[in-house]
């Protein structure tokens, strides 16, 4: 259902795709299926909101098409760094997110569930401070040279506090709520 | 590799109309098909009806909650907007409310729910926004009638019962449908506001009684039966301006349930000018009968005294009239009380000052009824109008 967050997706051609993201992929040339930018929407699309540091973008993703498709990156005007992170038990058993090499993967009429504690959307050296309420456009980028854009709500969320495999990323946890986290930069003393 | 499940549950995928009692005409309740999640936590072979998947439409041209039939429960909640709030920041936090209370009034867990099980049974969900004069401002727009009442005489208002910025009035036949989106909604508000006050009331159970029964209170009053009925021509001129909005007062009134019981049955009656039994005037025989206030006794006085609440309540003015949408409240007692009960008076009309306000002060002057009853807290808030898919509430303030 639409809601009161705009939330859509299109297809992008693929030569519209080259042009504006500057992708160097090349359209699957073997038995012409649908392009994956056609068949794929992203479900309740939301991003945690965070001040500044990194964030994380969560939904579902739906493959409506009969074939595998391949998300091999994500763009967005809120990052310029983003990454596709997966989560796995380390050798000691911990949970630990890392980047998902290949990108996900998601078969024929099935769907991928991006949500704290699982895969998710990781958004590096944020541009500006994500405010609860606000959009942040999203484009899925697949391994046919297409693409799917989404807007993502920014939420503020206090989970989504994961461990890394790596110490190249902090943990996410910039926003701890409290009373001082308020919108305000003024003390309010209602 | 991903984790990839079969497609996800989705919303109702077949909507059945239905009406019962005073809601026939209003279409506002829609309920899943049986292939629904219902279906699914019936008791095997058993024939308990479930109530559990009945939905209001949150979008419209008017906000929910009002016309509904007032669900078993209710919580007000009112919010102070934080300082240094701005347009731009106003306008996030209601499109964050708005849609959290368009997902969970139609069964769906709000985006980022951490508990997005406890979403699926909106057993008819309602969260209506209602304005108070500093958020008003704060849209661009002058507060209008959100400006609190004049002080009556009555009144022994307590701070922590009055005003507010914002107000969610969340309410459903299920009380942990309610909690869960309060929750839900208090969490996306946090950072834009603190809570003020939160007032929690309850009527009869669904099902306990036919819907359109006009509710009792806690002094055992029939209470609400001169009401304009919801979908009227009536109704919509006293309630609806041309823009879909509407005002509510909300006043907390404490019932001194003690000193009342003092009372016999007959006092009870005269005070009020209605019989416990079903309400009808003490003039009449039933509920609706219109009270005739000449009518005298053997000893030549009106039947309904001078200062019976019916009468006092009453003006020739045919404009001086609210539609009453109230709930009990009954706290836990402190110190050596046993009770702490009374009612959240909730009324809608177009104008405060022109409908309920006169109203009111005569009930001040002269009310048999103010012995045993004390406002102890009071709000006014602006309830915007609708919106529709896409929107959020309180749009059109920020347009102009």
């Amino acid at each position: 259902m639409k809601t009161s967050f705009a939330l859509r997706t299109t297809a992008l051609s693929a030569a519209a795709l080259i042009a504006l993201a500057g992708c160097a992929g090349t359209p699957a040339a073997n038995s012409n299926p649908a392009p994956a930018g056609a068949t794929v929407t992203m479900k309740d699309p939301w991003v945690k909101a965070i001040d500044e540091g990194m964030s994380a973008g969560f939904g579902t993703i739906r493959n409506t098409g009969g074939q595998d498709i391949t998300i091999t990156s994500v763009t967005s005007p809120a990052s310029s760094d983003l990454e596709l992170h997966e989560t796995v038990a380390n050798e000691s058993g911990a949970m630990v997110m890392r980047e998902k090499t290949g990108g996900f993967t998601i078969p024929a009429h099935g769907e991928l569930h991006l949500e704290p504690g699982g895969s998710h959307i990781m958004l590096m050296d944020l541009a500006e401070p994500l405010k609860p309420g606000s959009t942040v456009n999203m484009s899925l980028e697949f391994s046919d040279g297409t693409s799917s854009e989404t807007i993502a709500p920014v939420k503020d969320f206090a989970g989504a506090n994961e461990n890394y495999d790596g110490s190249e990323h902090e943990g996410m946890d910039h926003g701890e709520m409290d009373k001082d986290d308020s919108e305000s930069e003024s003390a309010h003393d209602h | 590799m991903p984790h990839v499940d079969a497609p996800a549950k989705q919303g109702p995928s077949r909507r059945g109309i239905l009406f019962g009692g005073a809601a026939a005409g209003l279409g506002a309740i829609v309920a899943l098909g049986i292939d629904s999640l219902s279906s699914a936590a019936a008791p095997a072979g058993g024939s308990e009806p479930l109530h559990g998947q009945a939905v209001i439409p949150f979008y419209g041209s008017h906000q929910a909650g009002i016309t509904t039939e007032p669900q078993a429960h209710a919580s007000y909640v009112a919010l102070n907007l934080r300082d240094g709030l701005d347009h731009e920041s106003l306008q996030r936090l209601l499109r964050l409310l708005s849609d959290d209370a368009a997902r969970l009034t139609q069964g769906q867990a709000a985006l980022a729910d951490t508990e997005p099980e406890l979403g699926t049974v909106p057993a008819r969900l309602t969260v209506t926004f209602g304005f108070g004069p500093k958020l008003m401002e704060l849209a661009g727009s002058s507060a209008g009638e959100s400006q609190p009442l004049p002080e009556f005489k009555i009144d022994e208002l307590e701070e922590r019962w009055n005003d507010g910025d914002l107000l969610l009035h969340i309410a459903s036949d299920d009380p942990l449908s309610v909690a869960h989106a309060q929750r839900m909604m208090l969490k996306d508000a946090r950072r834009f506001a603190s809570v003020k006050w939160v007032q929690s009331g309850f009527r009869r159970s669904r099902g306990s009684e036919a819907s359109g029964t006009t509710m009792r209170n806690l002094f055992g009053q029939v209470d609400g039966t001169v009401n304009p009925v919801p979908g009227s021509e009536d109704f919509n001129s006293v309630v609806w301006n041309a823009d879909g909005s509407t005002t509510m007062v909300i006043r907390r009134i404490r019932m001194n349930v003690d000193t009342w019981d003092e009372l016999d049955r007959s006092g009870r009656e005269f005070s009020v000018g209605r019989t416990l039994g079903n309400g009808a005037p003490t003039t009449g025989s039933k509920e609706h009968d219109e009270p005739d206030f000449e009518a005298t006794n053997a000893l030549g006085f009106t039947v309904i005294a001078a200062h019976a609440h019916i009468r006092r309540a009453r003006s020739e003015n045919t404009n001086e009239r609210i539609f009453r949408r109230g709930y009990n409240y009954d706290e836990p007692p402190t110190g050596s009380e046993i009770s702490n009960s009374g009612l959240i008076f909730v009324s809608y009309q177009k104008s405060v000052a022109e409908q309920y306000t006169p109203m009111q002060q005569r009930l001040s002057d002269l009310d048999a009824l103010n012995q045993w009853t004390t406002p102890i807290g009071s709000a006014v808030f602006l309830i915007p109008q609708g919106c529709a898919e896409g929107g959020f509430i309180g749009e059109t303030l920020f347009a102009a």
